[in-house]
Protein backbone atom coordinates (compact mmCIF):
# COMPACT_ATOMS: atom_id res chain seq x y z
CA UNK A 1 0.00 0.00 0.00
CA UNK A 2 2.87 2.18 0.74
CA UNK A 3 5.20 0.94 -1.07
CA UNK A 4 5.30 4.13 -3.71
CA UNK A 5 6.48 6.03 -0.27
CA UNK A 6 10.51 7.10 -0.05
CA UNK A 7 12.20 4.53 2.13
CA UNK A 8 14.13 7.00 4.41
CA UNK A 9 12.80 9.02 6.63
CA UNK A 10 14.04 12.28 5.31
CA UNK A 11 12.74 11.50 2.13
CA UNK A 12 9.41 10.82 3.49
CA UNK A 13 9.76 14.37 4.70
CA UNK A 14 10.56 16.14 1.78
CA UNK A 15 8.18 14.52 0.23
CA UNK A 16 5.63 16.12 2.82
CA UNK A 17 6.87 19.38 2.45
CA UNK A 18 7.09 19.46 -1.06
CA UNK A 19 4.02 20.74 -2.17
CA UNK A 20 4.07 23.69 0.30
CA UNK A 21 7.73 24.45 -0.35
CA UNK A 22 6.39 24.50 -4.39
CA UNK A 23 3.41 26.84 -3.88
CA UNK A 24 4.56 29.00 -1.75
CA UNK A 25 8.04 28.85 -3.16
CA UNK A 26 6.95 29.70 -6.61
CA UNK A 27 3.75 32.11 -6.32
CA UNK A 28 5.41 33.91 -3.36
CA UNK A 29 9.02 34.12 -2.54
CA UNK A 30 9.45 34.25 -6.26
CA UNK A 31 7.40 36.87 -7.10
CA UNK A 32 8.34 38.86 -4.76
CA UNK A 33 11.66 38.76 -5.92
CA UNK A 34 10.77 39.41 -9.54
CA UNK A 35 8.80 42.60 -7.59
CA UNK A 36 12.48 43.44 -6.50
CA UNK A 37 14.21 43.33 -9.93
CA UNK A 38 11.52 44.82 -11.20
CA UNK A 39 11.69 47.66 -8.79
CA UNK A 40 15.02 48.63 -10.29
CA UNK A 41 13.61 48.53 -13.65
CA UNK A 42 12.61 51.43 -16.21
CA UNK A 43 8.62 51.61 -16.82
CA UNK A 44 6.24 50.86 -19.59
CA UNK A 45 3.82 53.24 -20.06
CA UNK A 46 1.14 51.13 -20.98
CA UNK A 47 1.98 49.11 -17.78
CA UNK A 48 4.74 46.38 -17.27
CA UNK A 49 8.36 47.24 -17.20
CA UNK A 50 11.38 48.08 -19.99
CA UNK A 51 14.07 45.88 -19.39
CA UNK A 52 16.56 48.81 -18.99
CA UNK A 53 18.09 49.36 -15.52
CA UNK A 54 17.22 52.31 -13.49
CA UNK A 55 17.15 53.79 -10.02
CA UNK A 56 14.38 56.32 -11.28
CA UNK A 57 11.71 54.19 -8.96
CA UNK A 58 13.36 55.33 -5.76
CA UNK A 59 14.73 58.62 -7.09
CA UNK A 60 10.97 59.49 -7.59
CA UNK A 61 9.89 58.70 -3.41
CA UNK A 62 12.42 62.13 -2.93
CA UNK A 63 12.60 64.21 -6.01
CA UNK A 64 11.10 65.01 -9.09
CA UNK A 65 12.64 66.19 -12.25
CA UNK A 66 11.24 69.94 -12.86
CA UNK A 67 11.03 71.63 -16.33
CA UNK A 68 14.66 72.19 -17.05
CA UNK A 69 15.55 68.56 -16.24
CA UNK A 70 16.87 69.04 -12.80
CA UNK A 71 16.45 66.90 -9.58
CA UNK A 72 14.04 69.01 -7.02
CA UNK A 73 13.37 68.03 -3.85
CA UNK A 74 9.37 66.53 -3.96
CA UNK A 75 8.04 65.83 -0.35
CA UNK A 76 4.62 64.86 -2.24
CA UNK A 77 4.93 60.73 -1.73
CA UNK A 78 7.26 61.31 1.52
CA UNK A 79 4.08 62.69 2.86
CA UNK A 80 2.54 60.03 2.04
CA UNK A 81 4.81 57.21 3.41
CA UNK A 82 4.76 59.97 6.67
CA UNK A 83 0.99 60.16 6.70
CA UNK A 84 0.89 55.90 6.70
CA UNK A 85 3.34 55.49 9.41
CA UNK A 86 1.39 58.09 11.70
CA UNK A 87 -1.86 56.78 11.01
CA UNK A 88 -0.52 53.26 11.57
CA UNK A 89 0.86 54.51 14.73
CA UNK A 90 -2.54 56.15 15.75
CA UNK A 91 -4.72 53.21 15.29
CA UNK A 92 -2.36 50.84 16.95
CA UNK A 93 -2.55 53.34 20.19
CA UNK A 94 -5.96 53.79 20.04
CA UNK A 95 -6.34 50.02 19.80
CA UNK A 96 -4.52 49.52 23.04
CA UNK A 97 -6.42 52.05 24.89
CA UNK A 98 -9.37 50.84 23.77
CA UNK A 99 -8.52 46.83 23.93
CA UNK A 100 -6.22 46.20 26.22
CA UNK A 101 -8.70 46.85 29.48
CA UNK A 102 -11.31 44.46 27.57
CA UNK A 103 -8.73 41.64 27.28
CA UNK A 104 -8.14 42.36 31.24
CA UNK A 105 -11.97 42.24 31.86
CA UNK A 106 -12.35 38.98 30.09
CA UNK A 107 -9.43 37.62 32.13
CA UNK A 108 -11.57 38.72 34.92
CA UNK A 109 -14.49 36.48 34.24
CA UNK A 110 -15.04 32.98 34.82
CA UNK A 111 -14.39 30.29 32.25
CA UNK A 112 -17.30 29.58 30.04
CA UNK A 113 -17.59 33.38 29.83
CA UNK A 114 -14.46 34.03 28.74
CA UNK A 115 -14.47 31.99 25.88
CA UNK A 116 -17.67 33.50 24.90
CA UNK A 117 -16.46 36.48 24.55
CA UNK A 118 -13.25 35.67 22.82
CA UNK A 119 -15.80 34.47 20.29
CA UNK A 120 -17.24 37.39 20.21
CA UNK A 121 -14.26 39.23 19.20
CA UNK A 122 -12.66 36.70 16.68
CA UNK A 123 -16.42 36.73 15.00
CA UNK A 124 -15.89 40.39 13.27
CA UNK A 125 -12.47 39.45 12.34
CA UNK A 126 -13.45 36.27 10.16
CA UNK A 127 -16.17 38.41 8.25
CA UNK A 128 -15.14 40.66 5.08
CA UNK A 129 -13.35 43.57 6.13
CA UNK A 130 -14.67 45.39 3.12
CA UNK A 131 -18.21 44.88 4.21
CA UNK A 132 -17.81 46.02 7.68
CA UNK A 133 -15.61 49.17 6.33
CA UNK A 134 -18.49 50.08 3.63
CA UNK A 135 -20.65 50.03 6.85
CA UNK A 136 -18.59 52.74 8.67
CA UNK A 137 -19.96 54.93 5.59
CA UNK A 138 -23.45 54.63 6.47
CA UNK A 139 -22.81 55.34 9.95
CA UNK A 140 -19.97 58.22 9.38
CA UNK A 141 -21.33 59.64 6.18
CA UNK A 142 -23.26 62.60 5.17
CA UNK A 143 -27.03 61.67 6.74
CA UNK A 144 -25.81 58.71 8.21
CA UNK A 145 -26.50 57.20 11.44
CA UNK A 146 -24.78 59.64 13.79
CA UNK A 147 -25.71 62.66 11.80
CA UNK A 148 -29.32 62.25 11.50
CA UNK A 149 -30.45 62.03 14.73
CA UNK A 150 -27.92 65.10 15.82
CA UNK A 151 -29.76 67.15 12.96
CA UNK A 152 -32.96 66.21 13.92
CA UNK A 153 -32.69 66.94 17.72
CA UNK A 154 -31.25 70.43 16.54
CA UNK A 155 -27.44 69.66 18.04
CA UNK A 156 -25.33 70.20 15.01
CA UNK A 157 -27.41 72.91 11.97
CA UNK A 158 -24.45 71.13 9.15
CA UNK A 159 -23.36 68.15 8.16
CA UNK A 160 -20.23 67.21 10.57
CA UNK A 161 -17.81 66.35 7.37
CA UNK A 162 -16.80 63.42 9.15
CA UNK A 163 -16.25 61.13 6.09
CA UNK A 164 -12.68 61.56 4.02
CA UNK A 165 -10.95 62.62 6.66
CA UNK A 166 -7.65 61.54 8.47
CA UNK A 167 -9.48 60.62 11.37
CA UNK A 168 -12.10 58.65 9.39
CA UNK A 169 -9.30 56.52 8.06
CA UNK A 170 -8.19 56.25 11.99
CA UNK A 171 -11.59 54.82 13.03
CA UNK A 172 -11.18 52.46 10.08
CA UNK A 173 -7.81 51.07 10.53
CA UNK A 174 -8.92 50.91 14.60
CA UNK A 175 -11.91 49.00 13.87
CA UNK A 176 -10.39 46.67 11.21
CA UNK A 177 -7.49 45.07 13.67
CA UNK A 178 -8.60 45.52 16.83
CA UNK A 179 -9.17 42.24 17.34
CA UNK A 180 -5.70 41.26 16.67
CA UNK A 181 -4.95 43.74 19.32
CA UNK A 182 -7.15 41.68 22.19
CA UNK A 183 -6.50 38.12 21.47
CA UNK A 184 -2.64 38.34 22.41
CA UNK A 185 -3.09 40.63 25.16
CA UNK A 186 -5.62 38.37 26.35
CA UNK A 187 -3.82 35.15 25.72
CA UNK A 188 -0.86 36.74 27.54
CA UNK A 189 -3.11 38.08 30.63
CA UNK A 190 -4.65 34.59 31.07
CA UNK A 191 -1.52 32.82 32.23
CA UNK A 192 -1.31 35.54 34.65
CA UNK A 193 -0.57 34.50 38.15
CA UNK A 194 -3.60 36.63 40.49
CA UNK A 195 -1.52 35.82 43.71
CA UNK A 196 1.11 38.37 42.49
CA UNK A 197 -1.45 40.87 42.47
CA UNK A 198 -2.66 40.24 45.94
CA UNK A 199 1.47 39.84 47.05
CA UNK A 200 1.91 44.01 45.70
CA UNK A 201 -1.21 44.36 47.65
CA UNK A 202 -0.09 42.88 50.60
CA UNK A 203 2.89 45.03 50.02
CA UNK A 204 1.34 48.38 49.96
CA UNK A 205 1.23 48.91 46.38
CA UNK A 206 -2.03 50.79 45.01
CA UNK A 207 -4.35 49.66 42.02
CA UNK A 208 -2.48 52.08 39.63
CA UNK A 209 0.90 50.87 41.07
CA UNK A 210 -0.18 47.28 40.72
CA UNK A 211 -1.42 48.00 37.31
CA UNK A 212 1.83 49.54 36.09
CA UNK A 213 4.34 47.90 38.22
CA UNK A 214 3.23 43.97 38.00
CA UNK A 215 -0.03 43.78 35.55
CA UNK A 216 1.71 45.46 32.42
CA UNK A 217 5.35 44.06 32.66
CA UNK A 218 3.96 40.88 33.14
CA UNK A 219 1.97 40.52 29.72
CA UNK A 220 4.28 42.68 27.81
CA UNK A 221 4.76 39.98 25.40
CA UNK A 222 0.92 40.10 24.26
CA UNK A 223 0.87 43.94 23.90
CA UNK A 224 4.17 43.86 21.44
CA UNK A 225 2.46 41.08 19.92
CA UNK A 226 -0.93 42.96 19.49
CA UNK A 227 0.85 46.12 18.35
CA UNK A 228 2.58 44.62 15.65
CA UNK A 229 -0.17 42.20 14.47
CA UNK A 230 -2.03 45.49 14.48
CA UNK A 231 0.68 48.11 12.94
CA UNK A 232 1.66 45.82 10.07
CA UNK A 233 -1.78 45.48 8.33
CA UNK A 234 -2.48 49.20 8.80
CA UNK A 235 0.57 49.79 7.12
CA UNK A 236 -0.72 48.08 4.17
CA UNK A 237 -3.97 48.67 4.32
CA UNK A 238 -5.53 49.52 1.28
CA UNK A 239 -9.91 48.94 1.91
CA UNK A 240 -10.37 51.82 4.98
CA UNK A 241 -8.20 54.85 3.04
CA UNK A 242 -10.19 53.67 -0.30
CA UNK A 243 -13.54 53.86 1.12
CA UNK A 244 -13.37 56.11 4.36
CA UNK A 245 -10.35 58.42 2.92
CA UNK A 246 -12.42 58.18 -0.42
CA UNK A 247 -9.34 57.84 -2.00
CA UNK A 248 -7.95 61.49 -1.84
CA UNK A 249 -6.10 60.38 1.20
CA UNK A 250 -3.77 58.09 -0.07
CA UNK A 251 -1.79 55.39 2.15
CA UNK A 252 0.87 53.50 1.24
CA UNK A 253 -1.48 50.40 0.76
CA UNK A 254 -3.49 52.73 -1.71
CA UNK A 255 -0.59 54.14 -3.25
CA UNK A 256 1.14 50.76 -4.12
CA UNK A 257 -2.72 49.89 -5.30
CA UNK A 258 -2.72 53.14 -7.99
CA UNK A 259 0.30 52.36 -9.26
CA UNK A 260 -0.30 49.10 -10.51
CA UNK A 261 -4.58 50.01 -11.28
CA UNK A 262 -4.40 53.58 -12.72
CA UNK A 263 -0.57 55.01 -13.23
CA UNK A 264 0.76 52.21 -14.49
CA UNK A 265 4.38 52.41 -12.90
CA UNK A 266 5.36 49.11 -11.98
CA UNK A 267 8.30 49.78 -11.20
CA UNK A 268 7.40 52.98 -8.61
CA UNK A 269 4.99 50.62 -7.01
CA UNK A 270 7.13 47.65 -6.84
CA UNK A 271 10.08 50.12 -4.67
CA UNK A 272 6.97 51.15 -3.03
CA UNK A 273 6.01 47.55 -1.90
CA UNK A 274 9.90 47.05 -1.22
CA UNK A 275 9.35 50.05 1.29
CA UNK A 276 6.35 49.01 3.22
CA UNK A 277 8.09 45.09 2.80
CA UNK A 278 11.46 46.46 5.09
CA UNK A 279 9.08 48.10 7.16
CA UNK A 280 7.55 44.66 7.64
CA UNK A 281 10.89 42.93 7.89
CA UNK A 282 12.12 45.78 10.18
CA UNK A 283 9.15 45.49 12.94
CA UNK A 284 9.57 41.69 13.24
CA UNK A 285 13.48 42.50 14.02
CA UNK A 286 12.46 44.17 16.18
CA UNK A 287 10.08 42.54 17.72
CA UNK A 288 12.42 38.91 17.73
CA UNK A 289 15.09 40.98 19.02
CA UNK A 290 12.92 41.95 22.35
CA UNK A 291 11.80 38.10 22.73
CA UNK A 292 15.25 37.34 22.57
CA UNK A 293 16.16 39.61 25.22
CA UNK A 294 13.30 38.30 27.14
CA UNK A 295 14.43 35.02 27.13
CA UNK A 296 17.94 36.06 27.85
CA UNK A 297 16.60 37.76 31.27
CA UNK A 298 14.18 34.92 31.97
CA UNK A 299 16.74 32.59 31.43
CA UNK A 300 19.63 34.52 33.88
CA UNK A 301 17.03 35.00 36.47
CA UNK B 1 -7.39 39.88 59.75
CA UNK B 2 -8.30 36.41 58.25
CA UNK B 3 -11.31 37.94 57.00
CA UNK B 4 -9.37 40.34 55.31
CA UNK B 5 -7.30 37.25 53.82
CA UNK B 6 -10.26 35.68 52.62
CA UNK B 7 -11.74 38.66 50.86
CA UNK B 8 -8.10 39.37 48.66
CA UNK B 9 -8.03 35.16 48.15
CA UNK B 10 -11.19 35.51 46.65
CA UNK B 11 -10.21 37.89 44.01
CA UNK B 12 -11.03 36.77 40.96
CA UNK B 13 -14.56 35.93 41.97
CA UNK B 14 -15.60 38.41 44.55
CA UNK B 15 -16.92 41.18 42.80
CA UNK B 16 -19.24 43.59 45.33
CA UNK B 17 -16.19 44.49 47.27
CA UNK B 18 -14.12 45.51 44.33
CA UNK B 19 -10.90 43.22 44.99
CA UNK B 20 -7.47 43.29 44.26
CA UNK B 21 -6.92 43.25 40.41
CA UNK B 22 -10.35 44.83 40.12
CA UNK B 23 -10.76 47.97 38.75
CA UNK B 24 -13.67 50.61 38.18
CA UNK B 25 -15.79 50.84 35.12
CA UNK B 26 -13.72 48.22 33.14
CA UNK B 27 -17.49 46.23 32.70
CA UNK B 28 -18.71 49.47 30.69
CA UNK B 29 -15.77 50.04 29.04
CA UNK B 30 -16.51 46.51 27.55
CA UNK B 31 -19.48 47.51 27.24
CA UNK B 32 -18.90 50.40 24.97
CA UNK B 33 -15.80 47.90 23.10
CA UNK B 34 -18.74 45.15 21.84
CA UNK B 35 -20.97 47.94 20.68
CA UNK B 36 -18.19 49.17 18.82
CA UNK B 37 -17.47 45.78 17.36
CA UNK B 38 -20.85 45.14 16.53
CA UNK B 39 -22.38 48.57 15.47
CA UNK B 40 -21.65 48.02 12.01
CA UNK B 41 -22.50 44.70 11.41
CA UNK B 42 -26.15 45.78 13.39
CA UNK B 43 -26.19 49.01 10.91
CA UNK B 44 -25.50 47.04 7.77
CA UNK B 45 -27.95 44.56 8.21
CA UNK B 46 -30.52 46.70 9.29
CA UNK B 47 -30.12 49.08 6.57
CA UNK B 48 -30.14 45.59 4.02
CA UNK B 49 -34.18 45.95 4.85
CA UNK B 50 -34.25 49.32 3.55
CA UNK B 51 -37.06 49.50 0.74
CA UNK B 52 -35.57 53.23 -0.25
CA UNK B 53 -33.66 53.23 -3.00
CA UNK B 54 -30.78 55.69 -1.10
CA UNK B 55 -29.05 53.65 1.73
CA UNK B 56 -29.11 56.24 4.08
CA UNK B 57 -32.74 57.53 3.58
CA UNK B 58 -34.97 54.78 5.21
CA UNK B 59 -37.53 54.35 3.26
CA UNK B 60 -39.86 51.27 5.11
CA UNK B 61 -39.15 47.68 6.09
CA UNK B 62 -38.84 45.34 2.68
CA UNK B 63 -37.41 42.63 1.63
CA UNK B 64 -36.91 44.22 -1.99
CA UNK B 65 -33.21 44.19 -2.46
CA UNK B 66 -32.79 40.74 -1.38
CA UNK B 67 -35.13 39.94 -3.91
CA UNK B 68 -33.45 42.52 -6.25
CA UNK B 69 -29.94 40.54 -5.69
CA UNK B 70 -31.04 37.12 -6.54
CA UNK B 71 -32.37 37.87 -10.04
CA UNK B 72 -29.28 40.03 -10.78
CA UNK B 73 -27.28 37.62 -13.26
CA UNK B 74 -24.01 39.48 -12.15
CA UNK B 75 -24.20 38.19 -8.76
CA UNK B 76 -24.95 35.17 -9.36
CA UNK B 77 -22.06 34.78 -11.73
CA UNK B 78 -19.85 36.48 -8.74
CA UNK B 79 -21.25 34.40 -6.18
CA UNK B 80 -20.66 31.38 -8.18
CA UNK B 81 -17.09 32.01 -9.16
CA UNK B 82 -16.56 32.76 -5.12
CA UNK B 83 -17.79 29.27 -4.43
CA UNK B 84 -15.93 27.92 -6.99
CA UNK B 85 -13.02 29.76 -6.02
CA UNK B 86 -13.21 29.01 -2.24
CA UNK B 87 -14.02 25.59 -2.68
CA UNK B 88 -10.91 24.62 -5.36
CA UNK B 89 -8.65 26.58 -3.09
CA UNK B 90 -9.78 24.98 0.53
CA UNK B 91 -8.89 21.36 -1.05
CA UNK B 92 -5.92 21.84 -2.07
CA UNK B 93 -4.69 24.21 0.58
CA UNK B 94 -5.72 21.56 3.16
CA UNK B 95 -3.96 18.69 1.35
CA UNK B 96 -0.71 20.45 1.44
CA UNK B 97 -1.10 21.73 4.62
CA UNK B 98 -2.10 18.44 6.03
CA UNK B 99 1.00 16.73 4.62
CA UNK B 100 3.39 19.92 5.90
CA UNK B 101 1.93 19.64 9.24
CA UNK B 102 2.60 15.83 9.13
CA UNK B 103 6.54 16.38 9.04
CA UNK B 104 6.44 19.55 11.18
CA UNK B 105 4.57 18.28 14.18
CA UNK B 106 6.06 14.94 14.24
CA UNK B 107 9.16 14.56 11.91
CA UNK B 108 11.29 15.44 14.88
CA UNK B 109 13.50 17.97 14.61
CA UNK B 110 15.30 18.00 11.50
CA UNK B 111 17.44 20.76 9.81
CA UNK B 112 15.43 23.64 8.03
CA UNK B 113 12.79 22.93 10.08
CA UNK B 114 12.47 26.71 11.03
CA UNK B 115 13.23 27.81 7.86
CA UNK B 116 10.01 25.64 6.72
CA UNK B 117 7.83 26.79 9.13
CA UNK B 118 8.62 30.34 8.00
CA UNK B 119 8.30 29.60 4.66
CA UNK B 120 4.35 27.91 5.41
CA UNK B 121 3.78 31.32 7.91
CA UNK B 122 5.12 33.62 5.09
CA UNK B 123 1.44 34.85 3.56
CA UNK B 124 0.74 35.86 7.05
CA UNK B 125 4.12 38.37 7.59
CA UNK B 126 3.59 39.56 4.03
CA UNK B 127 0.74 42.61 4.01
CA UNK B 128 -1.53 41.21 1.47
CA UNK B 129 -1.22 44.71 -0.90
CA UNK B 130 1.97 43.27 -1.59
CA UNK B 131 1.72 40.02 -2.08
CA UNK B 132 -0.95 40.80 -4.46
CA UNK B 133 1.25 43.26 -6.19
CA UNK B 134 3.91 40.78 -6.54
CA UNK B 135 1.64 38.00 -7.99
CA UNK B 136 0.11 40.15 -10.46
CA UNK B 137 3.81 41.01 -11.40
CA UNK B 138 4.42 37.40 -11.56
CA UNK B 139 1.30 36.10 -13.78
CA UNK B 140 2.40 38.58 -16.13
CA UNK B 141 5.71 38.10 -16.86
CA UNK B 142 4.80 34.51 -17.41
CA UNK B 143 1.90 34.96 -19.65
CA UNK B 144 0.02 33.09 -17.40
CA UNK B 145 -3.82 33.75 -18.19
CA UNK B 146 -6.16 30.81 -16.90
CA UNK B 147 -8.88 33.87 -15.65
CA UNK B 148 -10.58 32.02 -12.03
CA UNK B 149 -7.41 29.91 -12.31
CA UNK B 150 -4.99 32.65 -11.41
CA UNK B 151 -7.51 33.43 -8.90
CA UNK B 152 -7.41 30.18 -7.47
CA UNK B 153 -3.72 29.61 -7.82
CA UNK B 154 -3.48 32.68 -5.42
CA UNK B 155 -6.08 31.63 -2.96
CA UNK B 156 -4.07 28.19 -2.78
CA UNK B 157 -0.90 30.24 -1.36
CA UNK B 158 -2.28 32.23 1.21
CA UNK B 159 -4.79 29.68 2.33
CA UNK B 160 -1.99 27.61 2.95
CA UNK B 161 -0.84 28.86 7.06
CA UNK B 162 -4.66 28.95 7.60
CA UNK B 163 -5.41 25.39 6.96
CA UNK B 164 -1.93 24.70 8.70
CA UNK B 165 -1.98 26.19 11.99
CA UNK B 166 -5.22 24.40 13.40
CA UNK B 167 -3.89 20.66 11.86
CA UNK B 168 -0.46 21.53 13.42
CA UNK B 169 -2.32 22.66 16.56
CA UNK B 170 -3.86 19.56 16.67
CA UNK B 171 -1.31 17.04 16.07
CA UNK B 172 1.17 18.72 18.60
CA UNK B 173 -1.89 18.09 20.95
CA UNK B 174 -2.40 14.83 20.30
CA UNK B 175 -1.02 11.22 22.26
CA UNK B 176 1.18 9.33 20.14
CA UNK B 177 0.60 5.90 22.03
CA UNK B 178 -2.46 5.28 20.40
CA UNK B 179 -0.65 4.47 17.00
CA UNK B 180 2.07 3.57 18.70
CA UNK B 181 -0.37 0.98 20.04
CA UNK B 182 -1.33 -0.10 16.62
CA UNK B 183 1.88 -0.61 15.49
CA UNK B 184 2.47 -3.08 17.90
CA UNK B 185 -0.82 -4.58 17.22
CA UNK B 186 1.02 -5.04 13.90
CA UNK B 187 -0.66 -2.55 11.69
CA UNK B 188 1.39 -1.77 8.83
CA UNK B 189 2.67 2.25 9.24
CA UNK B 190 0.26 3.29 6.06
CA UNK B 191 -2.25 1.18 8.39
CA UNK B 192 -1.82 2.98 11.94
CA UNK B 193 -1.47 6.56 9.81
CA UNK B 194 -5.14 5.67 8.07
CA UNK B 195 -7.08 4.08 10.54
CA UNK B 196 -5.52 5.78 13.87
CA UNK B 197 -3.76 9.31 12.98
CA UNK B 198 -6.40 10.03 10.35
CA UNK B 199 -9.47 10.10 12.61
CA UNK B 200 -7.58 11.52 14.90
CA UNK B 201 -6.83 14.47 13.16
CA UNK B 202 -9.84 14.46 11.24
CA UNK B 203 -11.03 18.05 13.57
CA UNK B 204 -8.00 19.79 13.20
CA UNK B 205 -8.35 19.10 9.26
CA UNK B 206 -11.59 20.13 9.20
CA UNK B 207 -11.18 23.37 11.32
CA UNK B 208 -8.32 24.28 8.65
CA UNK B 209 -10.44 23.75 5.74
CA UNK B 210 -13.29 26.24 7.38
CA UNK B 211 -10.70 28.75 8.41
CA UNK B 212 -9.07 28.37 4.64
CA UNK B 213 -12.93 28.74 3.31
CA UNK B 214 -13.60 31.84 5.32
CA UNK B 215 -10.57 33.42 4.00
CA UNK B 216 -10.75 32.82 0.52
CA UNK B 217 -14.35 33.63 0.24
CA UNK B 218 -13.58 36.83 2.02
CA UNK B 219 -10.35 38.24 0.32
CA UNK B 220 -10.43 41.64 -1.79
CA UNK B 221 -7.40 42.60 -2.31
CA UNK B 222 -5.75 40.22 -3.91
CA UNK B 223 -8.65 39.11 -6.20
CA UNK B 224 -9.36 42.68 -6.86
CA UNK B 225 -5.49 42.86 -8.54
CA UNK B 226 -4.93 39.23 -9.84
CA UNK B 227 -8.57 38.21 -11.42
CA UNK B 228 -8.95 40.17 -14.68
CA UNK B 229 -12.43 40.48 -16.47
CA UNK B 230 -14.67 37.59 -15.94
CA UNK B 231 -13.25 36.46 -12.77
CA UNK B 232 -15.19 38.77 -10.70
CA UNK B 233 -16.01 37.14 -6.83
CA UNK B 234 -18.33 38.81 -4.64
CA UNK B 235 -16.75 41.05 -2.57
CA UNK B 236 -15.18 42.37 -5.74
CA UNK B 237 -18.29 42.47 -7.14
CA UNK B 238 -19.37 44.30 -4.10
CA UNK B 239 -16.82 46.67 -4.15
CA UNK B 240 -17.62 47.74 -8.08
CA UNK B 241 -21.38 48.55 -6.59
CA UNK B 242 -19.88 50.92 -3.74
CA UNK B 243 -18.00 52.32 -6.58
CA UNK B 244 -21.04 52.84 -8.42
CA UNK B 245 -23.42 54.33 -5.74
CA UNK B 246 -25.01 53.24 -2.43
CA UNK B 247 -28.02 51.26 -2.58
CA UNK B 248 -29.44 48.62 -0.46
CA UNK B 249 -28.49 45.54 -2.81
CA UNK B 250 -25.41 46.40 -1.55
CA UNK B 251 -26.37 45.60 2.37
CA UNK B 252 -28.33 42.56 0.90
CA UNK B 253 -25.52 40.71 -0.79
CA UNK B 254 -23.44 41.66 2.25
CA UNK B 255 -25.33 40.28 5.00
CA UNK B 256 -26.00 37.05 3.16
CA UNK B 257 -21.97 37.12 2.86
CA UNK B 258 -21.50 38.24 6.35
CA UNK B 259 -24.04 35.46 7.67
CA UNK B 260 -22.43 32.51 5.40
CA UNK B 261 -18.99 33.48 7.40
CA UNK B 262 -20.56 33.97 11.04
CA UNK B 263 -22.18 30.53 10.26
CA UNK B 264 -19.05 28.55 8.93
CA UNK B 265 -16.89 30.43 12.22
CA UNK B 266 -19.51 29.45 14.52
CA UNK B 267 -19.58 25.76 13.54
CA UNK B 268 -15.77 26.29 13.77
CA UNK B 269 -15.72 27.34 17.53
CA UNK B 270 -18.18 24.47 18.33
CA UNK B 271 -16.31 22.10 16.92
CA UNK B 272 -13.09 23.30 18.30
CA UNK B 273 -14.62 23.27 22.17
CA UNK B 274 -15.82 20.00 21.50
CA UNK B 275 -13.08 18.55 20.08
CA UNK B 276 -10.83 20.60 23.31
CA UNK B 277 -12.99 18.14 26.03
Amino acid sequence: MSSWLPKSEAGRRWLGLAPSYFVIGIFMLVPMIIMGVFSFLEPNPYGGVKPVGSLDAYVKLFFEYDLEDNLVFNPGYLNIILRSFQLSFGATLLCLIFGFPVAYYITLQPENRRNFYIYLITIPFWTNLLIRTFAWIIILGRGGVIETPLLAAGIIEDSLRMMYTDGAIAIGLTYSYLPLMVLPIYASLEKLDFRLLEAASDLYANRFEIMTKVVIPLCKPGIIAGCILVFIPCLGAFIAPNLLGGGKKLMLGSLVQFQFASARNWPFGSALSMLLLSAVVVTLIFYARAARKREVMEGSA
Amino acid sequence: MSAQMQQLSSGRKGRKALPVGHYRGLGSWAVVFFIFLYLPIVVLIFYSFNANRMVMNWGGFGFDWYLKAFQNDDIQQAVWNSLIVATVSTIVATAIATMGALVLARGGSFRGKTVSLGLITLPLMVPEIVTAVAVLIFFSAIHLNWGLGNVIIAHITFCIPFAFMPIRARLEGMDTSLEQAARDLYASPWEAFRYVTVPLLMPGIVAGAMLSFVISMDDFIITLMVGGAGSTTLPVYIYSMIRRGLTPEINAVSTLLLLVSIAIVTAYWILSKKTET
